[in-house]
C-alpha cells in the first residue's frame, strides 16, 4: 500500500496544484478524479481516441498513456483553461460559430489538439490539419465542421497576427 | 394515447412560491428563484430570462435545442433570452421522454407548439385584461406584448407571475401560428449546449462529482450468461485507494424494454477513491465463471448455420403477393445472390457509466440513459427500490446510437449504490467492457432470387431471410421492418424467413434493421437493374410510377408511417438533379451508385462517387436527398445528423467494422479492432431537404441506410465487383 505519500506539485493552467498520487497514475485520472477537473474525458485508455488530450509545454499530448512521473514541471493546460490562451479563445470560438459538436463528448480533444495545431502550423493546409487531428476520434462524425472551425479559426488568428 | 398523455400533463399550470423552490417537480428544473412558471415547459423570471425545459434526452441528435425552439415559436420569446434545462424523469408532466427510434421531434412537435402557445395566450390574457382590450387586438414578439392601436407594450416579465396564476386554455383551443409566420422554427440556431462543451463544463454523467464520491468498475460476465461461481477478491482489496470489493447478483428483469434483454448480471464491483485505482485492482480478483450456456456460440458456427439453412431454402411466409415462383419461372432472365452483414457494437465515445446514490430507503441516478423511464422500471425490479422511490436526473449522453436505449449500468450503478449507502457511486466502464458487454447489431443473411422481363422490369422478387430468434420469427432487433420495398410494388413477390437462436445480446443500432437491410436490398437491386441494361435510380423510378400509399397504416395528426410512391419519387428525382446522375462522363477508376431507402418514416436517396485504386477506395463526393416532411425545425442541426449519419454509414462499411465472437466471447477489445472513420475520411456531403406536406419526422436515422448500398453500387460501377457482404474487403 501506499508509496504515494509525497505530494506531487504540477502546473496546470498557470497554477500550481498539488495532488497526492503515484508516479504511474496517467494524468487523465490525476485530472479527473483527484482534482475533479473533469473537462478532459476518457475515451479508450489507449492513445486510440485523442478524447483526453491535453497541452504539456504547448504540445498535444494524451492524458491517457501520460504517467504522472513524466510530467516533472511541465506547464499543463486543459481545455478548462485553453480559452485563457488566443490561440485557444479563437479555436473555441470558431467551434460555437460552426456549432461543431454534436454529442460533443470528443469535443474537448478535438479543441486541445486543433489549438496545438494552429500554435505549431498559424495556416495549415488541408493535409495538415487532416495529418493533425487524425488521432482524434469523433464517434459522431461531426468532421465536416471541425474541418471547419480549423480553417475559420486560422483565418481568425493569422488576421490577428 | 402518448400524445394524449404529454398535452394533459403540460396543462396544469402552477405558481411557484417564492422559496418553495425545487421541491416540487412540477416546476422546470432550475427554474430561477421567484420565476412564474406557466406550464411544464416555460418559466419566465422577472429579469424576462425563460426558461425552457428539454424534455427528451440529448445525445447529440439535437433535440435539447430543437424541442425548446418549437415551444419558443409560439411563445412568441425571444431566443437570445431562452434558457434550456434539461427535464428530469417525470413522464406523467412532460409526456414521453425517451430518444430513440427518431421519435422525438415526431412525438414532440405538436404537445411542444401547444406548450408554448398556452403560456403565450396566459401573457396575452393578463395583458389583455391589464390595458382593458380584447386579446384579439394584442401581438406578442420576441418576449413583449403589444397594443398597436394605443401604442402601449410591456415584456413578458412584467406579465408572468400573474399569467402564472391563470388556468391554461385547452389544447384544441389554441391558435397555432401558420409555417409562414415562423420566426424560429427553420432557422438556423447553433445547440443550447455548444457554448459549455467548448469549455469543458461537466455535462456528461461520466462528469458527475458529489462529495464523497467514489468510482467503481463492474467486472460482468466473460461471456452472455456466465454465472460467477467462485471470487477471490482478497489481492483486490488490498490495492491502493480500493474501498470495497461487492460481488453482484445477477436479477433477470422482465418486461422493460424489448423482450427483457436489459438485465443486472452477476459481477463484481471495485470500489475506490479513483477509477484508476479501481481499473489497477481488477486484475487482482480471481473469479470463477461457469460459462457453459455460450458454449458453441460463435460468429463462425451462426455463419455455417446460416448457411445451411439459406442452402436447404424455404423459410416461413413473411409476406406473398401473387405466385412469385410461377412468375420467375417466366422470366426472361433471373439474377440471384445472397448477402449477408456481421455483428457490430456501438462504440458511443463516452463509455457506459452512471451514477447512483442511495440514502434514507432512496436511490437517485445522474444518468446517461436513452430510455429514463424504462431505466427507472429495471432497476425497480433488479435493485428492489420501488419505482416512486427513484429520481433520475437526464444527464448529457456522450453519444447514443441506440446503445443506451439498455439501461443495464443504472441496474448496475443502483445496486453498487445500494450496497454502500449514503455514498455516491459512479460505475465505469473501460472500453473494453463497453464494446464485449454490448447489445449488439446482429448478423444477417439473404438469399435473393429477382426476375426481369425484356425491358429489364421486375417482375417477380423473392427474399429468404436467415436470422436469429428463439421461436419460428426473428426476435427484436433482428427482425426485419414490417413493411419492405419491394413489397406491394410488384405483383408476384414472396418474403421467408428462417431462425435459430443466439446468446449474444442484440439491440438497435442507429437505423436499426434498415442500416443493414438497406444495403442488401438496394445491392441486389442495383444488380437487377444492371442485369436489364438500366440504372438502379431508373429502375425504382419505374416501380414508384403509380401514386400509392401502402404498407403500415397512418394515425391521424401522426407522422405518416405508410409508404408513399410520390414522396420516393422526389428524393430519387431530387438525387439523380443534385449529382447529374447519368450525365457525368465516365472515367477509369471512378464510379458512382446509387441507392433509396424508406424507414424510421424519413425518405432519403443518395448517390456516392468513389476513385478505386487497387484495394483503397476514397470517396470524392456524397449527394443526399431526404423528405421529412413539411418542416426542418433547425437546418443547422439537421444537416449535422444527415452528414454525421453517412460519415458513420461509410465507416461501418469501409473501416472494417465486425464483431467475432467465440464461445460467447467478444474477440474485440478497442478502436483499433473496431475502427471508425477519422477526419481523414471528409468527403463533400451535400444535403438537400425535398418538403413534403407531411407531419414532420425526425432525422437521427434515415440518412444513413442508403449510404452503404449507394457506396457498394459505386465500387462495382467503378471496379466491376460486387461487394456482397460487409465489411467491404476489395
Ligand atoms: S482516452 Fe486517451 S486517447 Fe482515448
Ligand atoms: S461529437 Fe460525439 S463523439 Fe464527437
Amino acid at each position: 500500500m501506499g508509496g504515494f505519500d509525497m505530494a506531487i506539485t504540477l502546473s496546470i493552467n498557470g497554477a500550481a496544484r498539488s495532488v497526492d498520487a503515484p508516479d504511474d497514475m496517467p494524468l487523465l485520472w490525476v485530472l479527473r478524479d483527484e482534482l475533479n477537473m473533469v473537462g478532459t474525458k476518457f475515451g479508450c485508455g489507449a492513445g486510440l481516441c485523442g478524447a483526453c488530450t491535453v497541452h504539456m509545454d504547448g504540445a498535444a499530448v494524451r492524458s491517457c498513456q501520460t504517467p504522472l512521473g513524466a510530467v516533472g514541471a511541465a506547464k499543463i493546460t486543459t481545455i478548462e483553461g485553453v480559452g485563457e490562451t488566443p490561440i485557444g479563445a479563437a479555436v473555441q470560438k470558431a467551434w460555437v460559430a460552426v456549432d461543431a459538436p454534436q454529442c460533443g463528448y470528443c469535443q474537448a480533444g478535438q479543441i486541445m489538439s486543433a489549438s496545438a495545431l494552429l500554435a505549431a502550423t498559424p495556416k495549415p493546409t488541408r493535409t495538415q490539419i487532416t495529418q493533425g487531428m487524425s488521432g482524434n476520434l469523433c464517434r459522431c462524425a461531426s468532421y465536416h465542421r471541425i474541418m471547419d472551425a480549423i480553417e475559420l479559426a486560422a483565418k481568425e488568428t493569422s488576421h490577428a497576427g | 394515447m402518448q400524445a394524449e398523455l404529454s398535452r394533459r400533463s403540460f396543462l396544469r399550470a402552477s405558481a411557484l412560491a417564492g422559496g418553495g423552490l425545487l421541491v416540487d417537480f412540477s416546476v422546470p428544473v432550475h427554474a430561477a428563484q421567484g420565476a412564474a412558471v406557466l406550464t411544464a415547459f416555460v418559466a419566465i423570471d422577472t429579469s424576462g430570462a425563460i426558461t425552457i425545459a428539454a424534455r427528451n434526452p440529448e445525445m447529440g441528435q439535437g433535440i435539447k435545442t430543437s424541442l425548446p425552439m418549437i415551444v419558443a415559436e409560439e411563445l412568441d420569446a425571444d431566443w437570445a433570452q431562452v434558457r434550456v434545462e434539461q427535464a428530469d424523469l417525470d413522464p406523467a408532466r412532460y409526456g414521453p421522454q425517451f430518444s430513440g427510434a427518431s421519435m422525438s421531434t415526431m412525438m414532440g412537435y405538436l404537445p411542444m407548439r401547444q406548450a408554448g402557445a398556452a403560456a403565450r395566450d396566459m401573457l396575452v390574457r393578463v395583458a389583455a385584461a391589464r390595458w382593458g382590450v380584447a386579446v384579439a387586438e394584442i401581438s406578442t414578439a420576441a418576449s413583449v406584448a403589444h397594443h398597436k392601436a394605443s401604442g402601449r407594450s410591456l415584456p413578458y416579465a412584467a406579465l408572468a407571475q400573474e399569467a402564472a396564476g391563470l388556468a391554461p386554455a385547452k389544447p384544441g383551443d389554441l391558435r397555432l401560428k401558420s409555417p409562414e409566420q415562423f420566426t424560429i422554427i427553420g432557422s438556423r440556431r447553433g445547440g443550447v449546449d455548444t457554448p459549455k462543451i467548448v469549455r469543458g463544463d461537466p455535462l456528461y454523467s461520466i462528469d458527475t462529482r458529489l462529495p464523497g464520491m467514489l468510482h467503481a468498475v463492474f467486472v460482468g460476465p466473460p461471456s452472455p450468461g456466465a454465472v460467477l461461481r467462485r471470487v477471490d477478491d482478497a489481492a483486490a482489496r488490498a490495492m491502493p485507494g480500493v474501498k470495497a470489493v461487492i460481488p453482484i447478483q445477477g436479477v433477470k428483469a422482465k418486461g422493460t424494454f424489448a423482450g427483457s434483454v436489459d438485465s443486472l448480471t452477476d459481477g463484481v464491483a471495485i470500489v475506490a477513491t479513483n477509477w484508476w485505482y479501481a481499473q489497477q485492482a481488477r486484475d487482482k480478483l480471481v473469479l470463477e465463471w461457469d460459462e457453459s450456456a455460450a458454449q458453441g456460440h460463435g460468429d463462425a458456427a451462426y455463419a455455417a448455420r446460416a448457411k445451411a439453412l439459406l442452402d436447404a431454402g424455404g423459410g416461413k411466409v413473411a409476406f406473398k403477393a401473387g405466385d412469385a415462383k410461377a412468375a420467375l419461372g417466366k422470366a426472361a432472365k433471373v439474377i440471384s445472390a445472397r448477402y449477408d452483414y456481421p455483428f457490430v457494437a456501438h462504440n458511443t465515445l463516452e463509455p457506459q457509466n452512471c451514477t447512483a446514490l442511495f440514502k434514507d430507503g432512496k436511490l437517485t441516478f445522474w444518468a446517461p440513459a436513452q430510455q429514463p423511464e424504462n431505466g427507472r422500471k429495471l432497476v425497480a425490479q433488479c435493485v428492489g427500490v420501488a419505482e416512486g422511490d427513484i429520481t433520475v436526473h437526464v444527464t448529457r449522453i456522450g453519444g447514443g446510437f441506440g446503445r443506451r436505449l439498455m439501461s443495464d449500468f443504472m441496474a448496475q450503478a443502483g445496486a453498487i449504490a445500494k450496497a454502500m449507502p449514503g455514498v455516491p457511486i459512479n460505475v465505469l466502464y473501460n472500453r473494453t467492457d463497453d464494446i464485449t458487454h454490448d447489445f449488439y447489431r446482429p448478423a444477417g443473411w439473404h438469399k435473393f432470387k429477382a426476375g426481369i422481363d425484356q425491358s429489364g422490369r421486375l417482375t417477380a422478387f423473392t427474399n429468404h431471410f436467415v436470422s436469429f430468434g428463439p421461436g419460428e420469427d426473428p426476435q427484436f432487433f433482428a427482425n426485419m421492418a414490417p413493411f419492405h420495398m419491394p413489397e406491394g410494388l410488384i405483383p408476384d413477390i414472396e418474403m421467408t424467413h428462417s431462425v435459430f437462436p443466439t446468446i449474444m445480446p442484440l439491440g438497435a443500432m442507429r437505423a436499426p434493421t434498415s442500416n443493414a437491410h438497406a444495403f442488401v436490398f438496394q445491392g441486389f437491386l442495383d444488380e437487377v437493374a444492371r442485369a436489364g441494361g438500366r440504372s438502379l435510380p431508373a429502375l425504382m423510378l419505374d416501380l414508384f410510377t403509380a401514386d400509392k400509399q401502402f404498407g403500415e397504416t397512418d394515425k391521424a395528426g401522426e407522422t405518416p408511417r405508410s409508404f408513399n410512391t410520390a414522396r420516393a419519387r422526389a428524393v430519387v428525382q431530387k438525387a439523380m438533379a443534385m449529382s447529374d446522375w447519368g450525365n457525368v462522363p465516365r472515367k477509369p477508376g471512378i464510379g458512382r451508385g446509387f441507392a433509396f431507402y424508406f424507414c424510421h418514416r424519413g425518405y432519403f436517396a443518395e448517390v456516392v462517387e468513389v476513385a478505386v485504386k487497387g484495394k483503397a477506395v476514397t470517396v470524392r463526393k456524397v449527394w443526399a436527398a431526404g423528405d421529412v416532411g413539411r418542416q426542418i425545425v433547425n437546418p443547422l442541426g439537421a444537416e449535422a445528423q444527415v452528414r454525421g449519419s453517412i460519415l458513420d454509414g461509410l465507416s461501418q462499411a469501409l473501416n472494417g467494422q465486425k464483431i467475432t465472437i467465440e464461445n460467447g466471447r467478444v474477440q474485440q477489445s478497442n478502436f483499433h479492432d473496431h475502427p471508425f472513420a477519422r477526419i481523414d475520411r471528409l468527403p463533400p456531403v451535400e444535403v438537400a431537404f425535398v418538403p413534403s406536406d407531411a407531419q414532420p419526422g425526425g432525422l437521427g436515422e434515415p440518412a444513413l441506410p442508403p449510404v452503404i448500398p449507394a457506396l457498394a453500387n459505386a465500387i462495382f460501377d467503378a471496379t466491376g465487383k460486387r461487394l456482397r457482404s460487409m465489411p467491404f474487403a476489395l
